[in-house]
């Protein structure tokens, strides 16, 4: 129970904690993060590797 | 038609699915651990030299098994049992598609048994790597890719927990906070087991002769996706499990949901970029790859694990001195339950973790000083401090936690389970530090023999090499009776211990359910949001916990002293003045 004298008004839930609260955003966020620094720009390293003669 | 059952002593909601899948899960992770543990006995007892059992067939055979077995199978069911437990019991809502959770544990076994009977055939001892051009017999893959998808629908199902949770307002709010660590965990898991598809995939097809060749280079820039990410699922679901013993020990609240929850964020963004390492000095890869990779991205990943090693024991200090314990720095320590093994176990993996593990593995990651180590024993040296003493004994920690809750048996024998964690701190933490002196000297990991008998390139390790490997020897027998302990607490326990409910019979501790007078509960009591902490709303939080302040300055202390030596010691293995 909140400690205030007067009944709380609903606070408007910030930015930050909304994009927290969708588990489908934090999902696709850390699965693009990894797939593009680490996975793509890996790939495309070696794939630009010269074929040795 | 009800389907919780409320524990009595814990107020934990078990639903009746969730409950059974839980137990399923827990026992495969302890029945995987205990042929990881057999294992460990043949490779450690190689490893040191003077008595070096086995010949180097059976070693590699062995090692593959402990690594396959701990690494992923033990890890991995124990912690599907975690998520469906910060899923479904802790947002008190029933599980989604208990059918597909059933088919899930169920590839999972199928594959694990695959694997294990892939390696003990003898013609699939690759290791857990299993790096190409090696090649093991198909199965070894199939197994893999089927233990993973069964592991990706556990990830959905928990996901379709949180779902129905939300819909059906069981809780107030926000999810707790260890429901979003373990949603971390989760993500961190879908990405793993996608990289893991992308490659096994192809090398299984390649294992039947559909596919001809398999770029080595290729196959480590994908594996280590999933190799390394999945390390940093442990992570994210031990630190969730810290979370929540200090919470239920302590009645601890995190000194800051928001930093708390932005930094499992920044794990969620950066901790899988952290692969790189693993790739550090292989050529054709660009230093900008890895650098990025590893520094800017990793050293964001290791900012979100201070702040977890701080705020875990800082709310832990704030609740011990709101209870009275504030005398000197300490008191709130020196005066918790040390001789209860939730709370050592849970309190030891924290502190390996962070010193050793988490200081190894900075200094590791670093690619000029990796040189000096790269290939050698230090590095396991360096993921049995994360991940045999980080994870696994949180996992521990948190069984003994859950015997008596979700198994309702007693402890069996409850004076070796007070002294296990003890036991298996001090075993690992001697294997490990004469590992990483070991290692330092050159010895190389995964090698049968330090003398290179016969060997047409030979290299003479100096006599302390031996002695370190002698010494790691014996820490690491005693770590394995700390293992063996918590195998006899757990399958006594199930077995033997005695029974804090009448229906609690053998075949409830293998998964079926307590008798249907215990699910007397339709819908649960929704979880309600706590009331706001008054050290939140100040932000002065860091002072709140002097003890805590102090250890955070030994570790950054020790960190530097050491990371400073290491290069130190890279200038004079390397002289370039
Ligand atoms: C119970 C006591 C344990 C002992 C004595 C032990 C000992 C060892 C040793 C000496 C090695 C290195 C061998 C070499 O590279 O030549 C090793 C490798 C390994 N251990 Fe353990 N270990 C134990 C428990 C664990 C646990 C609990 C885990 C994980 C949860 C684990 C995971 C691994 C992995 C993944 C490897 C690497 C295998 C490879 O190189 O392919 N170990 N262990
Ligand atoms: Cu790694």
């Amino acid at each position: 129970m909140p400690q205030d004298d007067n009944p709380p008004k609903p606070e408007p839930v910030p930015f930050f904690q909304r994009m927290l609260d969708n588990p489908f955003l934090l999902l696709f966020i850390g699965v693009v993060v990894p797939t593009v620094f680490y996975i793509l720009w890996g790939i495309m390293e070696i794939a630009t590797i010269p074929v040795a003669p | 038609m009800a389907r919780f059952r409320v524990c009595p002593d814990a107020g934990f909601y078990f639903d009746k699915s969730a409950e059974s899948l839980m137990k399923v899960n827990a026992v495969a992770g302890v029945v995987s651990l205990l042929v990881a543990g057999i294992m460990a006995v043949g490779v450690i007892l190689t490893r040191w030299q003077e008595v070096h059992l086995l010949p180097a067939d059976l070693f590699y055979q062995a090692l593959t098994l402990h690594g396959i077995n701990a690494l992923i199978f033990w890890i991995i069911f124990f912690e599907i049992a975690i998520l469906y437990f910060a899923s479904s019991t802790l947002l008190r809502c029933r599980l989604a598609a208990p059918r597909w959770a059933w088919f899930g544990f169920l590839l999972m076994v199928i594959g694990a048994v695959m694997n294990n009977v892939a390696v003990f055939q003898g013609k699939s001892s690759v290791m857990m790597t299993s790096y190409a051009p090696m090649q093991a017999e198909p199965h070894f893959y199939l197994g893999l890719i089927l233990f993973a998808v069964g592991a990706l629908i556990g990830c959905f199902v928990f996901l379709g927990t949180l779902v129905l949770a939300k819909d059906d307002k069981t809780y107030e709010g926000s999810v707790p906070l260890v429901t979003f660590g373990a949603l971390t965990a989760c993500i961190i898991a879908v990405f793993t087991i996608a990289s893991g598809a992308i490659i096994l995939i192809p090398t299984y097809l390649w294992s039947i002769g559909y596919i001809n060749h398999i770029d080595a280079e290729m196959y480590r820039l994908v594996w280590w996706g999933m190799g390394h990410s999945s390390q940093q699922i442990n992570v994210a679901a031990h630190v969730s499990i810290w979370y929540l013993l200090a919470g239920i020990l302590f009645g601890a609240r995190p000194m800051s949901e928001k930093v708390s929850r932005g930094a499992f964020l920044l794990y969620i963004l950066f901790l899988q970029l952290a692969s790189a390492h693993h790739i550090l000095v292989d050529p054709g890869i660009s230093s900008e790859w890895k650098v990025f990779n590893t520094s800017y991205a990793m050293y964001l990943a290791v900012l979100a694990s201070m702040i977890h090693g701080l705020t875990v024991p800082g709310s832990m200090e704030v609740a011990q001195r709101a209870k009275g314990l504030t005398k000197g720095l300490f008191e709130w320590l020196r005066k918790a339950p040390w001789s209860n093994p939730v709370f050592s176990g849970f309190f030891f993996s924290l502190i390996i973790f962070g010193f050793i593990g988490g200081i190894t593995g900075v200094v590791m990651g670093t690619e000029q000083i990796n040189l000096i180590i790269h290939n050698t024993i230090y590095v396991p040296a360096h993921f049995h401090a994360t991940v045999a003493v980080g994870t696994t004994l949180a996992f521990m920690a948190l069984t003994y936690l859950l015997i008596p809750v979700l198994f309702r048996r007693e402890l069996f024998l409850p004076q070796i389970a007070k002294l296990q964690p003890y036991v298996f701190s001090a075993g690992m933490t001697l294997m490990i530090l004469f590992m990483l002196g070991a290692g330092t000297l050159g010895v190389s990991r995964r090698h049968w023999d330090m003398d290179f008998t016969g060997a047409a390139l030979s290299f003479e390790y100096p006599g302390t090499a031996y002695v370190m490997m002698a010494i790691a020897g014996i820490g690491g027998v005693l770590a394995i009776v700390g293992g063996a302990m918590y195998v006899i607490v757990t399958v006594g326990s199930l077995v033997l211990g005695k029974k804090l409910d009448a229906s609690a019979g053998l075949l409830q501790s293998f998964g079926l359910s307590l008798s249907p007078g215990n699910y007397n509960v339709e819908i649960a009591e929704p979880l309600l949001m706590a009331p706001k902490l008054t050290v939140e709303e100040h932000g002065s939080a860091g002072f709140e916990a002097p003890g805590t302040f102090v250890l955070a300055m030994a570790l950054l202390v020790c960190f530097v002293v050491y990371y400073f030596i290491n290069w130190d010691y890279l200038a004079s293995v390397w002289p370039l003045s």
